[in-house]
């Protein structure tokens, strides 16, 4: 029996779609036509500057030494952040989850803090606590006796450093993920492993990893892709420095697009960035499919 | 997990400590950021640049908080940031809608529209950036606060929790409602909202947050720095004052210490609502 007329329902998902539709599914299309053209500010004045270039954005992007190093830096964010946070993440949720005292849930809300606090405001204190003169992690190792670290002015250990500050964001939600996954394995099994005289390691890998593998496989998809856009940190602390060292590929698209005005080329950057992302995903599902296969 | 066999029993007990002991460790080493900040933020600007820190202020002021409102734009950034908040609870309540509609309402194209949400999710920030860039200029929204606001004002997953949520509530109850000759929007107002409270505390407090920390798209769209954010304001600051690690402290602090405070609060909600959101 339907009581409401058949207008209803587009009344009540109107506003929110319109807006989705305006402001992310339009732009992707409007997004591909840009990426072929040469729009930047002269552009955007009047639209008759614009032309047609095909595909010469794709080719010259390719060929730019800064994009190039930006997708290395990216690659590197990549395999060393996704391992770390996955790592993290889940050895404190199996001790948390592991406490029975009521002070383990105090924890949870510890780790849990740094990831909804301001990027911009953590980016400022961690560049403070970075300072090679005045930051608190030198005065720290002097105090042990080990000389001072160039936290952000040496090109590699740059990149470490912002890896340890997202790390340090990303623990707090993908714990709770954890978290939750483990509440969700029924007890029974670990019991029925004891009685068997399963020692704790053997009950962690025989039976808590394979049942969170699908918790697992969702914080590194999530993850990665976090990574792959890899942005507010770099752009408040280093602003891509040393020598674009830390430059993401996040970054580099928004210099070109919003600081340099080369809206086309841009366009082109966050297009080859959209594909990766969409590649690497699907990867991903094809593995976990082959791995539940088995 | 607690194991029946006695023996065992003291052993278990210290793998608990330890456990403990490590999480309390890691937990310090988490929190030290925010403990530095916090102190940091109370000393005057000679006493941060001493060679050997102090942890407590030896001279307690309050000096940095008063320059950032005097001094800096602190109090018009702290108006804008509350303007996108509210805002964006106007978005949340679109999203409950559409939600809404989803959840409870047959209509043709339902499942494709809602698929199409849950597409845009997939979507980069970094992609949609310029193209929306160059929309709000097409419109005459840029330096505008209507442009600041209106990007992220609805989200695909918000809707996808919402839909999540309301489909739980039993048809048989909506129907009452419409039998007794309440109209669609009174049941979703006085009906269906007052049910869905769980949910629209969780996403409250989120939609708080992340109106709070809104930085890229103040950032772009606003030339005026009478329309920045707080997210703005700290990182024009930053550049400003690059050496004045008090006041730098003062901003982060300011920052960061109402959404702890929040999140201390409702802490229960939001770490529950990950299991209410089915999320495992």
């Amino acid at each position: 029996m339907k009581s409401y007329s058949k207008t209803t329902p587009y009344l009540f998902i109107g506003p929110a779609l319109l807006l989705l539709a305006l402001f992310s599914l339009f732009p992707i299309v409007l997004a591909l036509v840009i990426s072929f053209t040469d729009i930047d500010l002269a552009g955007l004045a009047d639209y008759s500057n614009i032309s047609f270039i095909g595909i010469e954005n794709y080719i010259n992007i390719f060929k730019d030494p800064i994009f190039l190093k930006s997708i290395g830096n990216t690659v590197f964010y990549v395999v060393f952040g996704v391992p770390l946070v996955i790592a993290c993440s889940l050895g404190i949720a199996l001790l948390i989850n592991f406490g029975t005292a009521r002070i383990f849930k105090a924890f949870r809300l510890v780790f849990y803090m740094p990831s909804i606090t301001n990027v911009v405001a953590v980016a400022v204190v961690w560049t403070y606590l970075y300072n090679p003169q005045f930051g608190l992690f030198n005065y720290l190792l002097g105090l042990v006796g080990i000389p001072a670290i160039p936290w952000l002015q040496d090109p590699t250990i740059a990149k470490g450093s912002l890896i340890a500050l997202a790390v340090w964001r990303a623990i707090g939600v993908n714990m709770i993920i954890f978290l939750a996954a483990l509440q969700g394995i029924p007890k029974t099994y670990y019991e029925a492993a004891q009685l068997d005289g399963a020692n704790n390691w053997k009950q962690l890998t025989k039976i808590t990893i394979p049942l969170l593998r699908y918790a697992i496989f969702f914080v590194s998809i999530t993850t990665m892709i976090g990574w792959i856009q890899f942005f507010e940190e770099p752009f408040v602390m280093t602003n891509g420095g040393p020598l674009d060292s830390t430059t993401s590929v996040a970054l580099f698209i928004y210099r070109n697009g919003f600081q340099l005005s080369n809206f086309g080329y841009a366009a082109a950057g966050s297009f080859v960035l959209f594909v990766t992302i969409i590649i690497i995903t699907m990867i991903q599902f094809r593995l976990q499919k082959k791995d539940t296969d088995i | 997990m607690k194991s029946k066999v006695s023996d065992a029993k003291k052993a278990y007990k210290m793998q608990q400590w330890i456990a403990g002991i490590v999480l309390t460790l890691g937990g310090l080493l988490v929190a030290i950021p925010f403990i530095w900040m916090i102190l940091s933020a109370f000393k005057p600007e000679s006493e941060v640049l001493q060679l050997t820190p102090s942890l407590w202020p030896e001279t307690f002021t309050t000096e940095n908080f008063v320059y950032l409102f005097e001094n800096m734009n602190f109090g018009v950034y702290l108006r804008n940031t509350i303007i996108i908040v509210l805002c964006s609870f106007v978005g949340l309540f679109f999203n409950a809608m559409a939600g809404y509609a989803f959840a409870k309402y047959k209509f043709k194209g339902r499942e494709k529209l809602f698929y199409l949400v849950l597409a845009t999710m997939m979507i980069p920030g970094q992609v949609t950036m310029i193209p929306v860039y160059l929309i709000l200029n097409q419109m005459g929204l840029t330096n505008t606060m209507a442009g600041v606001v209106l990007p992220g004002l609805v989200g695909a997953f918000s809707i996808f929790l919402f839909r999540q949520f309301m489909s739980t509530i039993p048809d048989e109850l909506l129907e009452a409602a419409r039998l007794d000759g309440a109209s669609e929007f009174r049941v979703f107002m006085q009906l269906v909202l007052p049910i869905s409270k769980p949910i629209m505390a969780v996403q409250g407090i989120l939609t708080f947050i992340a109106g709070w920390n809104s930085f890229l798209w103040p950032l772009i769209i606003a030339n005026d720095e009478s329309l920045y954010t707080l997210s703005v304001g700290l990182s024009l600051l930053k550049g400003q004052y690059g050496g004045n690690f008090a006041l730098q402290m003062a901003g982060s602090t300011f920052m960061v210490v109402p959404i702890v405070i929040i999140f201390i609060i409702f802490q229960k909600h939001i770490i529950e609502g990950y299991t209410i959101s089915g999320m495992k």
